[in-house]
């Protein structure tokens, strides 16, 4: 366990002191639902309908962005080759790094939101909503995508290959963060029964996701 | 004495898997062409039009099929993808490639066919429901499968990742599966082959789902060999130019 633990401090010590990731994560979520309302005109009642949507689809792409991050700096440096043939199973450590991930962007974008929906005119009384399906909703994002990174590790068109194979792996994560918040605003009780779909969601790709990633990052350096 | 080996064991030569599917490739592909012919014979001449849909129930008998060898498709390549990484089967991954094109598809055409039914029938050619978007993933799952084989060079490490990821996708065929009986939707829940589809209609679409079952076999069989020997072609052409060079350091010396 204190592989594990290190091994997340040391992550999130990178992430910290780099900075730059997370400002960068930051950046293209705040541009990006910048753009929206300059390209669908400024009617507040229509932002305000399309802004969960606009918010969760903004954070996917936007924690998209940084997950090749995730793997690929350790596999440069040969980090990533020390940790497969360390003590710590692979999958432990591959956890850690999609914690480390979940932490240093998952929870920033989210506390983002709120401050976003404010501009998109976001009812202020489904923001506690939205901040709970996006805490709840975002470590899939992360452990589902170490399994992304994991498979493009040394593929040749990284990036793009990325945001292929893991958004439809995030469709239901959004469809069920989405109809969460929808049920809040018509003020049916549908909401606890998405929220914990998204829960399972979460659950499941924290269960299953080292797995897939550690045996993709064995193949790979075998 | 010979220890007993399963088929699959046996299967595992590749000389031997190109004699049995040769042998059993033509009566294969000519079931799939009897059987989609009776099927359409019935279809277009003999099957009455359905009271409520009219004529454009017919999309059904190519709709249904379809969508039934899209999961199938998936199936296979799942099960292929795990004979890869357990049991590191030599045919497995030549299977899990060639089924996966093939799959994709049949997953294309259910949802076109889908469509062009919905139009006149719902009055929409798409609607977000579950069983529509769930397909809709499955034809992403196929296209990340086939993108992330295309993006490595090296075949072997190409086809254990893209194994990874099929048995990652596999929790998609469920949702499917289920998508009609879980939400209420606008995609009405299987009829199976119960007895509330009149026999006029129930026995067309049997032979049509057999027929186009058929069909896949067909052409994955045929995909598999043509794997197989593209891969021969290229270990010679391997060969041919280790040789050359060998021959070019003899003759410099």
């Amino acid at each position: 366990m204190t592989g594990f633990l290190t091994l997340l401090k040391r992550d999130l010590a990178l992430a910290a002191r780099e900075g730059a990731a997370l400002g960068t994560a930051l950046g293209f979520y705040l541009v990006v639902v910048a753009m929206l309302p300059l390209g669908l005109g400024p009617d507040l009642k229509l932002l305000s309908r399309i802004a969960p949507g606009v918010l969760w689809i903004a954070l996917l792409l936007a924690a998209l962005l940084s997950l090749p991050r995730m793997l690929e700096a350790d596999h440069e440096d040969g980090s990533l080759e020390v940790m497969v043939t360390a003590p710590l199973p692979l999958e432990l450590a591959i956890a850690a790094k999609a914690l480390a991930h979940w932490i240093s962007t998952g929870i920033p974008l989210t506390l983002m939101a709120p401050v976003l929906g404010l501009m998109l005119n976001l009812d202020i009384a489904l923001t506690p909503m939205l901040v709970a399906t996006m805490l709840v909703g975002t470590p899939a994002i992360s452990f589902l995508g170490s399994i992304g990174a994991a498979l493009t590790l040394k593929s040749r068109r990284g990036g793009l290959l990325l945001a292929l194979l893991v958004l439809p792996l995030y469709i239901p994560t959004l469809i069920f963060g989405i109809s969460a918040i929808g049920f809040a605003s018509l003020g049916q009780d549908g909401a606890s029964a998405s929220l914990l779909i998204l829960t399972a969601i979460s659950l499941a790709s924290i269960a299953a996701g080292p797995f897939a990633a550690a045996a993709a990052v064995r193949l790979q350096m075998s | 004495m010979k220890p007993m080996q399963t088929l699959t064991q046996r299967l595992a030569n590749p000389t031997r898997f190109m004699e049995l599917s040769r042998a059993i490739l033509p009566w294969i592909a000519g079931g799939a062409a009897l059987f989609i012919g009776y099927a359409m014979y019935l279809v277009f001449f003999v099957a009455p039009p359905d009271y409520q849909q009219g004529e454009t129930v017919k999309i059904m008998y190519i709709h249904v099929p379809s969508a039934w060898l899209a999961m199938m498709g998936y199936s296979i390549v799942a099960l292929s993808s795990f004979g890869l990484l357990v049991f590191r089967h030599p045919l497995a991954d030549v299977s899990a490639k060639a089924a996966a094109p093939i799959g994709a598809a049949f997953t294309l055409a259910a949802l076109i066919t889908g469509s062009l039914w919905g139009k006149p029938m719902w009055g929409t050619y798409w609607v977000w429901d579950a069983r529509l978007t769930s397909v809709l993933i499955l034809l992403f799952l196929y296209l990340g499968l086939i993108a992330l084989r295309s993006s490595l060079e090296d075949e072997a490490l190409a086809g254990k990742l893209t194994a990874v990821l099929a048995l990652v996708g596999v929790a998609i065929l469920p949702i499917i599966k289920f998508s009609v009986d879980w939400w209420n939707t606008l995609h009405q829940p299987s009829t199976g082959f119960t007895s509330t589809v009149d026999p006029s209609m129930r026995t067309p679409l049997l032979l049509s789902a057999i027929g186009f079952s058929l069909l896949f076999f067909a052409l994955h069989l045929k995909a598999m060999q043509t794997e197989i020997l593209r891969r021969r072609v290229k270990t010679m052409r391997l060969q041919e130019v280790e040789r050359g060079e060998r021959l070019f350091t003899a003759q410099a010396e």
